[in-house]
């Protein structure tokens, strides 16, 4: 399974990078060189396993099954404190203005 | 006391001397900061600290010794100064994973495992080199430039908490915290000559530490001395109702179940010891050989029996680790897009453009291949032959381990790495170096505890033998690998 241009292309759109053009070839040597020592894997038997597979089950604990207070349930002041017009006013996430990090 | 005697002290001695009104916090601190100055340890010198603040650790000190006047006591580690990996969180100081995308940020909240040992008494004195976001063998993924071997100027710490490492080795603290996630406290320690811990999965709190691949990470210890290392362990495993995935297992006294040979001439008695055959591969650097070779004669002469055991997928793992952690660690790092944290371009005209130019001016070229690598193999079409694939073959590496221990194997000795220290630029390839790591990264796939300690040098460069036990058993690895540090003594350094 050969890793193309457009494979990276792809991937890095997804993986919201910008890749500059002529650093393409190079990614694209890279990640063939590096997926070719993966293909060991396909000979392996793991039929066996296959439905028990995961992070090692023995140190990772469990929730107790028990349902605790509803968030929600406590008094909107106190997740909420400032109101306009019936609305929660929240800071502004994100702006390409200098501005930005000020509450509105 | 001078400067190179500050260095030589342990913890254990140095919490004693601020407890006994020998040395004052802030003396302790004042001994901690003259060594790396002796040792260079700043940016134009073996380049192992990224931050440091002398004022606000005088006044963590100062805050230490008007607390031990009130309450009596300043806790296991009154005033022992402690470096810190710069993926793990702390108050006052940047923690910027070794990422320029991160470049200012300093958070808000500390981890658990800083907490804990501040409540016993520990002051940060600095934030450590690092490779950029733990991704690394060598430190030299780092964007502030490699951090330096101090047994050899020329060569790497090792990675990717390489500045922990040697900032141990050169005697700036006594103990510091790292990181693991395929090897990354054990594989530096073993380079710069110290001890390095991997607990269990789940066995200390992940609250605080930057994520990296979640199904992996582990806070780690390193430290001089075996003692000193199970102190730190001790102090900072357990339950932390702020990380869902700390487990509620008990964590008990390492120290205590500590015998010396110099008290019985059989500590080990009892133990069966397992050499498994896949760690001594036939091109394992002769050096190191012998050494593990002399290591294991020590457990026997301990009254431990050694037996050959098999742990057969364990030559998978590198294969297995470098597609789940990069998967892990694509989806993790998708938070740093510029919105909340560090570093953000400020010429793009369209939000997708801004996430995309800051996360390419911010992340270096390892980190950007393995978001690459691990994005492909989750993506539709390759999720199956890769990630499903290597899950599958992840849990053969486990049940490898689980059968050992469930044949009455009490730990395993194997080397820690298969070479010594390389030199600065000498493995370009990236496949090349993520073999460094070949012996350390089962115990992460397989969750188990694993140290590092010295047992001896190949050409003036440390060698690390590694001890590996079960599932929440650190007791019996802490145990194993205290008598056979006192066993080798200073041949464990020749």
């Amino acid at each position: 399974m050969a890793v193309t241009h457009d494979d990276v292309r792809h991937v890095a759109e997804l993986a919201r990078l910008a890749v500059e053009p002529d650093r393409l070839d190079h990614l694209v040597a890279e990640l063939n060189s590096i997926l070719s020592h993966m293909d060991v894997l396909s000979q392996v038997d793991t039929k066996e396993v296959e439905k028990t597979i995961g992070a090692p089950m023995v140190s990772t604990p469990l929730r107790s099954d028990a349902s605790g207070p509803l968030p929600m349930l406590t008094p909107k002041e106190d997740f909420a404190p400032d109101m306009r017009d019936r609305l929660f006013v929240v800071p502004r996430l994100a702006s390409h203005d200098e501005g930005a990090d000020r509450a509105p | 006391m001078n400067t190179v005697d500050f260095g030589t002290l342990s913890a254990g001695a140095v919490a004693a001397r601020v407890a006994g009104g020998e040395m004052s916090p802030a003396a302790a601190v004042e001994g901690s900061f003259a060594m790396a100055a002796a040792a260079g340890a700043g940016r134009d010198g073996l380049n192992l600290i990224l931050w440091s603040d002398r004022e606000l650790a005088l006044r963590d000190a100062a805050g230490l010794a008007e607390g031990m006047t009130r309450a009596g006591t300043g806790g296991r580690l009154a005033g022992v100064p402690i470096a810190v990996k710069d993926n793990i969180s702390t108050l006052g100081l940047p923690t910027t994973c070794g990422s320029k995308i991160l470049a200012g940020y300093v958070s808000p909240y500390e981890a658990t495992a800083i907490t804990r040992l501040r409540q016993e008494g520990a002051i940060v004195i600095a934030k450590t080199n690092m490779d950029e976001f733990a991704m690394g063998s060598s430190n030299e993924n780092s964007p502030y430039g490699p951090a330096r071997n101090p047994h050899d100027v020329r060569r790497v710490t090792g990675g990717s908490s390489g500045g922990s490492a040697a900032s141990v080795a050169c005697g700036i603290v006594p103990i510091s915290l790292g990181s693991e996630t395929g090897g990354s406290v054990r594989q530096p320690a073993a380079f710069c000559g110290v001890v390095g811990v991997k607990p269990t999965y789940g066995r200390v709190s992940r609250y605080g530490l930057v994520a990296f691949a979640s199904s992996l990470d582990q806070i780690g210890v390193m430290a001089r001395t075996v003692d000193d290392a199970a102190l730190a362990t001790e102090i900072i495993a357990g339950v932390d109702p702020r990380d869902s995935t700390s487990s509620s297992v008990e964590v008990g006294s390492y120290r205590d179940q500590f015998v010396s040979p110099a008290t019985s001439p059989a500590p080990l008695a009892g133990l069966k010891i397992g050499v498994p055959k896949e760690y001594f591969p036939e091109n394992l650097d002769s050096g190191i050989r012998a050494h593990c070779e002399r290591a294991v004669d020590a457990l026997k002469s301990l009254g431990a029996t050694v037996v050959d055991v098999t742990l057969p997928h364990s030559p998978l793992a590198i294969p297995v680790y470098y597609i789940i952690a990069p998967a892990e660690a694509s989806s993790n790092l998708a938070r740093f897009d510029g919105v909340r944290y560090g570093h953000r371009n400020r010429d793009a005209t369209i939000l997708r453009e801004m996430f995309a130019t800051t996360r390419s001016e911010g992340f270096g070229p390892e980190v950007t291949r393995r978001i690459l690598l691990g994005t492909y193999v989750l993506s539709a079409g390759y999720y199956d032959a890769y990630y499903k694939k290597a899950q599958a073959v992840r849990a053969l590496i486990t049940r490898d381990f689980n059968t050992v221990f469930k044949n009455g194997i009490d730990a395993l000795f194997t080397p820690t790495t298969p070479t010594t220290a390389f030199a600065i630029g000498a493995v370009t390839d990236p496949y090349e170096m993520y073999l460094s790591d070949i012996f350390t990264v089962t115990a992460n796939l397989a969750g188990v505890p694993a140290m590092s300690l010295p047992i001896g040098r190949v050409a003036g460069l440390p060698v690390g033998g590694q001890v590996i036990a079960n599932h929440f058993n650190e007791a019996m690895m802490f145990r194993v690998a205290y008598a056979l540090e006192a066993a080798l003594g200073r041949e464990a350094h020749q």
